[in-house]
């Protein structure tokens, strides 16, 4: 089956939507009925077929959408894409590994011919083609990093690794949830999660450093973590904040199972080749109240979750002061049933079988 | 008081300690208003940490000259201003062999800029150590319009450049030597709080 894109917009007039399919393969985040920070690492490409998890960069219909607003993003803020000197070499290994994997998960979508150093790359739905030389910057439109993650979806942070520490030395941020690349670019892993609560005294971000420094080529590694954010925004930047900050104080109890949506980061692990450096995609999926609680197991859970959430982790994620109508709305579709473990529908619910296997 | 006790923070936050000697090298020692007062405890402490020592002091409105021209420093500069420093200091910086170190004291805003200075020259972040002294004053980078408002001293405060009123955080950067400062109302326009002196 090929993808069918959507044509959709993720600022002013907001035209984003899921079909049926894009909402059966959620990322849905919660594999119980409760939340707080941990070590939650698992190896990455693996999962049932059709979710985002069994493939190293998943493709979905709001692919082409996405690479629009991140074109648009970066017209107004070329400092969301940044990359000190001497991670150019991390850049041509992402590149590699991405046109990679794009070209061997979805050869109906992604080409890659490769004769020595001399590469030909074929992106149909962007409708690119590209001949280049591997390793010679003076041969693509853009440095590297910039020229392949201006075709993925998702935010990309690539971390250098030395000193016993990760530093957060390049990336390409423009649907970051409240962060800011061109604050953090050359902070080492501690001091970019300074602002977060609770994690450090939980010791969570010294075995999260332990991991991930030995994550190894054979070895991609991945994890969840997930915001709520108002209206289908990729772009809740720090930078634009006082523009889109506004539209957080518009959920009513009318509008919030359309507005407010579940913000899910899919985020993977790839130590890179030439560079010895660590890649970091932070793949973004959004899903408003209304279409997630069409998945009972998704709505009841949701409710619980959000209703027991410690005060400091909603605040630090911003929501709040939305928090008692998502609350009081969710709360509709919790029968106080028992809800079955894991992060999968039901099979009572949309069962994951209606997601189409890929080809 | 010159001596600040701050409240704990986050860990991006620099920490600051007492000058500790490393005995006679080549140093760069910078310090501003009451930052001398640590440099010349440092010598105090362990003379020989002047022989090979260049000194720049911008004293703005303090008084240790006479104390720190006595120090007999191998080299020794007062100037009016940072700015006015700027193309010295980077010299000396890119003069700086394998094992010079940089001794930074006075103010935040002195030692975020001055450190990211080093830093981006090449200097090994080892190789530098800051006591504060004196104002606690922030140097704050707008994260909207991304210009630097130096010597900040309420929360919120308007940023000099975009005229947003911003808050100031606790999360810093060593590469731009500032805070951040986030829009205050963002959300409810025209909503500002009262402002406040800022606490250590
Ligand atoms: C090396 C790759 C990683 C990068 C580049 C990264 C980056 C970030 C950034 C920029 C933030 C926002 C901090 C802020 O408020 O300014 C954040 C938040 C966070 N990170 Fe990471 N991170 C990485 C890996 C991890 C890992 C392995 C864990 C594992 C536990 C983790 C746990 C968290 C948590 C719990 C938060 C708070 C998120 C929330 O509540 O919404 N991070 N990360």
């Amino acid at each position: 089956m090929t993808i069918q894109f959507n044509d959709e917009t993720f600022r002013d007039d907001y035209t984003f939507f899921n079909s049926p399919v894009a909402i059966a393969r959620f990322p849905f985040p919660f594999d119980k009925d409760d939340y707080m920070y941990s070590v939650n690492m698992e190896p990455h490409e693996t999962g049932p077929e059709g979710t985002p998890f069994d493939v190293r960069f998943d493709v979905d219909e709001h692919y082409v959408s996405e690479m629009r607003d991140r074109a648009i993003t970066l017209d107004e803020d070329p400092l969301r894409c940044q990359s000190l000197p001497h991670m150019e070499l991390a850049g041509w290994d992402l590149l590699e590994l991405i046109m990679v994997s794009k070209a061997a998960d979805y050869p109906d979508l992604f080409t890659l011919n490769r004769d020595g150093d001399r590469w030909h790359w074929i992106n149909k739905p962007l409708g690119i083609e590209q001949r280049f030389t591997f390793g010679d910057p003076t041969t693509l439109p853009y440095g590297p990093m910039e020229y392949i993650t201006r075709q993925a979806q998702g935010d990309f942070a690539v971390l250098d690794q030395r000193e016993d520490n990760l530093w957060m030395d390049a990336g390409m941020v423009t649907s970051q949830a409240d962060w800011s690349l061109d604050f953090d670019i050359g902070m080492n892993f501690f001091e970019w999660h300074a602002p977060v609560p609770k994690a450090h005294e939980m010791g969570v971000f010294q075995r999260a450093l332990k991991f991930l420094m030995h994550v190894n080529q054979d070895t991609p590694a991945r994890r969840l973590n997930w915001t709520m954010t108002v209206n289908p925004r990729l772009d809740t930047s720090p930078e634009n904040y006082h523009k889109w900050g506004p539209e957080k104080r518009t959920i009513t109890p009318e509008n919030v199972g359309q507005k407010q949506y579940l913000r899910v980061e899919l985020q993977t692990f790839w130590r890179l080749p030439r560079s010895n450096a660590l890649a970091f995609p932070i793949r973004c999926y959004l899903i408003n109240l209304e279409d997630l609680t069409s998945v009972p197991k998704w709505g009841r859970r949701l409710h619980r979750v959000l209703r027991d959430l410690p005060d400091e982790l909603a605040d630090y994620k911003g929501f709040a002061v939305n928090r008692p109508v998502i609350v009081e709305y969710l709360s509709k579709f919790d029968d106080g049933a028992p809800t079955s473990a894991g992060i999968y529908p039901d099979e009572t619910d949309v069962a994951l079988n209606k997601v189409p296997a890929r080809v | 008081m010159t001596r600040v006790t701050f409240s704990p923070s986050i860990l991006s936050r620099p920490v600051y300690a007492p000058l500790e000697s490393h005995g006679a090298g080549p140093t760069i020692m910078l310090c501003d208003a009451e930052g001398a007062a640590a440099i010349l405890d440092l010598a105090e402490r362990d003379p020989a940490v002047m022989d090979y020592a260049h000194v720049i002091y911008i004293p703005s409105g303090s008084d240790y000259t006479v104390r720190m021209r006595a120090l007999e420093a191998r080299q020794y500069h007062e100037a009016p201003s940072y700015d006015a420093i700027t193309a010295r200091y980077r010299k000396a910086l890119a003069d700086a062999t394998m094992g010079t170190r940089l001794y930074l004291a006075g103010t935040e805003g002195l030692i975020g800029k001055a450190a990211a200075e080093a830093l981006a020259a090449g200097l090994p972040a080892q190789a530098i150590q800051a006591e504060h002294r004196g104002s606690i004053a922030r140097r704050m980078q707008c994260v909207h319009c991304k210009g630097v408002t130096e010597d900040v001293t309420t929360d919120p405060f308007t940023c000099s450049h975009c005229g947003l009123t911003l808050f100031v955080r606790d999360h810093f950067s060593r590469r731009l030597g500032a805070f951040q400062g986030v829009c205050v109302d963002a959300e409810t326009p025209g909503e500002v709080p009262e402002r406040q002196e800022i606490l250590p």
